[in-house]
């Protein structure tokens, strides 16, 4: 694959950027090999004589007139059974394998395959030989990880008939499964793993309209703003505002089949983090650990910056070809402004003629490629599948006006803002409801109503008007203090503290309130809505506002959260009788007096 | 002045006469068989070698930083060494720790140059993720804002947010004296990196650590307010490279403080400029990130290795302005910020932490049963509402005055001043246990009704709720 007749030399260094001459071998997005240390490159442009390569590794000590080995390809991942579980950095290299290999740091150099060669495998074929086969089939399975069954595809673009396929058995990557004999009689020797360019969108059959919302267990986000399978998401915030434990909450409960978690450019011991805790935690529905529907890429903030900028398309490489499979895959990538800044600092070597803030012209193309990459599709097989990207913001100073939050808002259909202030009073998740919004409300609405209950919207809409009121009154709040308000708008106030406090306000660290399921939601929302409904009567009957306050069923809701995970009703509705009933009895005193 | 890297090497190339000089920039032409990135000695006519970089080459263009700048160097009669290596430093315990060194790692206290050990590039190597322990053993640095409500942890990187003549240094150097991390039998070690400070400045530390009796267990690099400017990129990483060796090596626990990283960038931009690289904002390249992320991330603890690195960097915030590029991305890349307030410190509070916009990552898994106690992060959470609240009844109450306010809000206001003067308030060598710490929270939020205590279990409020002189937990 690689030759070395007419070797290309390196004529330039510059930090992840090298040129070399001449050019004529490469071809745009080729893969490339640099040096005695073979460093691993892409041609990202090619200029009359002169190609253009950033280097996915540190090029200290490179010296002009170093070969480059072209190797045919473009950057590419491998995609077979072995990525369940496993943590990559943003080329695929196995972190894992490198550790065994190399210690606890990172070096350069050649690393091997990114999927194990010498595991076994035990593979089920779903065909008989002499069948026509085509782009996308499912060939047989292979039990990946307790969780997931990993189906082997016909690569996209192979089709023809299925000349031979190898019966039940323990196989290696390495092992022909199969072979097909295309309509122009060419063979194609199918293994367990395929590859594939990475800046590639996989093909599909046909996009569906998002219906289903992907619950995430986080009340903020599900009830007031929903995500769909295959849709889009971002949650841009300052620093501490919690972008970062918001991605690892949705990567642990979001009801995907398959999650795949891109630490771009972000802190080493969070992506420590995350693999100390995955394997513990148990999936809700499954009560398998959540290790085993996870696939980590890691490109912490000190690896090359060259490898962060396509840590972003190997995972949602990955993402795609699991929904092929017919999967619903969640894709979380913290932070797209690094991928950004990485374009960035790429570009800036490339003395390109920068546009708003030092970024390149062609960041609003890149990040909408990105984002269209998500969806609900039909795959060439015929199976339903999803990608669902949430990708996360870090706007310098916390300003959603710098470029790639602004573009970002484009290509996203939900917008989750986190708030400074709300972050600095220890309010988390710190969604800001006003500046918040999802397009997927009345794609979701009827499954919501179907499945949860048939008041949903109602009292959606309800508390939604309730903490609109409640942020008008505030200004006044500030101004004049809460004692000035009649007690009809201390009750709006009232009830906005409840919602805000015991349903938006959630608990990462918490066991029980990590998670909330749609029942628990609908059912919680419920109580809360009936006391604020109750809280009315008080008010008519002239009775002071803080009388209701104090009644002993408030504490019992403040614990609800923390108490009950909503798979049994009851409780609920004794409470929402309790608060009936204290309520009739602070009337009815209030009556005899 | 002695160069560290001792005899010339054998690789070195020379060459005589620059083609252009820019700035801390150098340019040479010709130059075959040099890499990207490594070592360069430039020596003038006066034979006084200065140490250098090559930050880009073509075929045969190089360009060099030269750390101690440019001033005197002259075209035509200026040696050029290429050192055929990355810029090295040698590491060792025994001739590093107790000894005070330049802003290039070169002696200053008259001792000799370190050799015996081994050699290590400054830009040490990236973490594997996966050889990464998840820091979590809770440092008491005695400082009730800090180990209360932002508890800093072994392997964390917690910088302090100050401003210009905020008490950062002496904050700092409470810790140093105070963080029970120095005071256990297992090896420890502080690692002091200046870059740009005043010479009073790096006297106060080395003083403070003298005077608690550590100054044998410190090591200082000192690049002083009218040292080179160039050099500023280079003392952070030269501490790091030691601090990683006595970590990971010598197995030993390391506290790194670097001050001031606003010095730092500036050195960076400086270069940037000279270079006519395309900025960012404010002036700054736009790899800052990146490169203040090769800093910061060298901290931390590694599985099956004894040692650790805490980080506490110290920078002042231009203006005060936390949204500045560099307050605003060193807290992107560490583990929380301690944030500093000058209102507090006019009202001649001590430490003036602002506890609002201050964080700490890593205290959710630092803090709680067997580490601290079991209600210490409900606590925490409690008095971050508490004092929210209360800053906004504060500003309420300028507006419509104390009389017109509930009597909740009134409550709040006893709250604030409370929480300033008893929680926050401490002495430059009051040293609080974290049990004290504790009691003077739970004192606080007493202060407040119950059904104010949503964030409290009723369970906590039942067994460490009580007034002041009945509260002898633990």
């Amino acid at each position: 694959m690689e030759s070395a007749i007419q070797q290309s030399l390196v004529t330039m260094i510059s930090g992840p950027v090298v040129q070399a001459r001449p050019a004529h071998r490469f071809s745009m997005n080729e893969m490339v090999e640099i040096g005695d240390e073979r460093l691993v490159g892409e041609v990202i442009s090619l200029d009359e004589d002169l190609a253009t390569i950033q280097v996915y590794e540190d090029t200290t000590g490179l010296r002009p007139g170093a070969d480059v080995y072209a190797k045919g390809l473009p950057l590419y991942v491998e995609l077979g059974p072995g990525l369940m579980g496993e943590i990559f950095d943003g080329v695929q290299r196995p972190l894992k394998v490198l550790r065994g290999k190399w210690g606890d740091f990172i070096r350069r150099g050649k690393t091997g395959t990114a999927l194990p060669r010498d595991r076994v495998w035990q593979f089920t074929p779903s065909v008989k030989p002499g069948v026509m086969v085509s782009p996308g089939e499912i060939l047989g399975e292979v039990p990946e990880s307790q969780l997931i069954t990993h189906r082997i595809l016909v690569p996209p673009g192979v089709q023809g008939i299925l000349e031979r396929i190898l019966p039940k058995g323990d196989y290696t990557l390495d092992d022909v499964i199969a072979a097909i004999r295309s309509p122009s009689d060419k063979i194609h020797e199918l293994k367990l793993f395929h590859r594939w360019p990475v800046r590639k969108i996989r093909p599909y059959r046909e996009r569906l309209v998002p219906s289903e919302p992907l619950i995430t267990g986080q009340r903020v986000i599900d009830t007031f703003f929903p995500l769909a399978r295959g849709g889009t998401a971002a949650i841009p915030g300052g620093f501490g505002t919690g972008k970062t434990v918001a991605q690892h909450q949705l990567s642990k409960w979001a009801d995907a089949d398959i999650i795949v978690y891109i630490g771009c450019g972000e802190r080493g011991n969070e992506m420590t983090g995350v693999l100390v805790d995955l394997p513990k935690l148990l999936d809700p529905r499954t009560r398998r650990p959540l290790i085993e529907r996870t696939i980590l890429i890691a490109n912490t903030s000190d690896m090359p910056v060259a490898a962060r900028e396509a840590s972003i398309y190997t995972g949602i490489t990955i993402a795609e070809y699991y929904r092929d499979m017919g999967y619903d895959v969640a894709l979380m990538a913290d932070s797209t402004s690094r991928w950004a800044e990485a374009l960035r600092e790429i570009s800036g070597r490339l003395e390109e003629m920068p546009a708003e803030e030092g970024f390149p012209a062609y960041l609003a193309s890149r990040l909408a490629a990105f984002y269209e990459r998500a969806g609900q599709v039909v795959s060439l097989a015929g199976k339903k599948g999803s990608v669902t990207l949430i990708g996360a913001v870090s706007p310098p100073g916390g300003d959603f006006s710098e470029p790639v939050t602004m573009h970002t808002k484009r290509f996203v259909q939900c917008f989750w803002a986190l708030d400074k202030e709300l972050a600095s009073a220890r309010y988390f998740p710190a969604i800001n409801y006003l500046q918040s919004y999802s397009a997927y409300i009345s794609m979701v609405e009827p499954w919501w109503t179907e499945k949860v209950g048939s008041t949903w919207k109602t009292l959606r809409e309800k508390t939604i008007n309730i903490l609109h009121e409640d942020s008008r009154l505030q200004n006044i709040v500030k101004l004049l203090g809460e004692e000035a308000l009649p007690d009809d708008q201390k009750r709006i106030v009232e009830g906005a503290r409840l919602i805000k406090n015991d349903f938006l306000q959630q608990s990462a660290f918490d066991p029980v309130d990590t998670y909330a399921g749609p029942e628990k939601q609908f059912l919680l929302l419920d109580v809360i809505l009936h006391f604020i409904d109750r809280l009315a009567d008080v008010v008519k009957a002239r009775i002071p506002l803080f009388r209701a306050m104090e009644l002993p069923v408030v504490a019992e809701i403040h614990r609800l959260k923390f108490t009950r995970r909503g798979d049994d009703p009851a409780p609920f509705r004794s409470i929402k009788e309790r608060i009936d009933k204290e309520i009739n009895a602070l009337l009815h005193r209030q009556d005899s007096l | 002045m002695e160069t560290v890297t001792g005899p010339a090497m054998k690789g070195a190339l020379e060459y005589i006469g620059l083609d252009r000089i820019s700035g801390p920039l150098v340019v040479i032409s010709g130059v075959k068989g040099v890499g990207f990135g490594e070592a360069v000695e430039i020596v003038p006519s006066d034979g006084r070698s200065r140490q250098g970089r090559i930050l880009s080459i073509s075929e045969d263009v190089a360009v060099v930083e030269v750390f101690e700048g440019t001033s005197g160097l002259a075209q035509p009669t200026t040696r050029v060494r290429f050192l055929g290596r990355p810029f090295e430093i040698t590491v060792t315990k025994e001739e590093v720790l107790g000894r005070i060194f330049d802003g290039l790692g070169r002696p200053l206290d008259g001792g000799p140059v370190p050799f015996r050990g081994e050699r290590r590039n400054i830009n040490g190597l990236p973490i594997n993720p996966v050889a990464r322990a998840y820091p979590q053993d809770f440092i008491q640095t005695g400082i009730s804002a800090i180990d209360g409500m932002n508890t800093l942890v072994r392997g964390q990187k917690l910088p302090i947010f100050s401003g210009s003549g905020l008490p950062h240094n002496e904050l700092a150097a409470q810790i140093v004296r105070q963080a029970r991390l120095l005071t256990e039998d297992e090896g420890f070690a502080v690692i002091f990196g200046a870059m740009g400070v005043r010479h009073d400045e790096a006297e106060t530390f080395r003083r403070s650590f003298e005077e608690s009796g550590v100054l044998k267990n410190v090591a200082m690099f000192l690049n002083l307010a009218d040292d080179p400017t160039v050099e500023r990129l280079i003392t952070p990483r030269i501490a790091l490279t030691v601090a990683e060796y006595l970590a990971f090596e010598q197995g030993m626990h390391v506290l790194v403080i670097l001050t001031d990283m606003t010095n730092y960038c500036e050195a960076l931009r400086e270069v940037a400029t000279s270079k006519g690289e395309v900025p960012s904002r404010k002036g700054y390249p736009g790899y800052l990130y990146s490169d203040l992320a090769s800093i910061y991330e060298r901290a931390g603890h590694i599985i099956d290795r004894q040692g650790s690195i805490t980080q506490i960097a110290i920078l002042t915030m231009p203006d005060d302005d936390i949204t500045h590029p560099i307050p605003d991305l060193t807290g992107y890349i560490t583990e929380g910020q301690i944030v500093l307030d000058r209102s507090l410190a006019q009202r001649g509070i001590y430490p003036p932490i602002n506890v609002l916009p201050s964080l700490s990552r890593l205290m959710s898994d630092g803090i709680g049963e067997e580490r601290t106690r079991k209600d210490h992060g409900n606590l925490a959470s409690q008095l971050y509402a508490a004092y929210a609240r209360a800053r906004q009844v504060q500003r309420l109450a300028s507006i419509i005055g104390e009389e017109d306010l509930s009597a909740t809000d009134k409550l709040y206001l006893t709250f604030a001043r409370e929480f300033h003067k008893r929680f926050l308030q401490q002495g430059t060598d009051e040293n609080r246990t974290i049990t004290r710490t504790l009691e003077l929270g739970w004192e606080l939020v007493m202060l407040l009704p119950e059904q104010e205590l949503t964030r409290l279990k009723p369970e906590e409020i039942d067994q460490y709720g009580t007034y002041p002189d009945t509260c002898n937990q633990k």
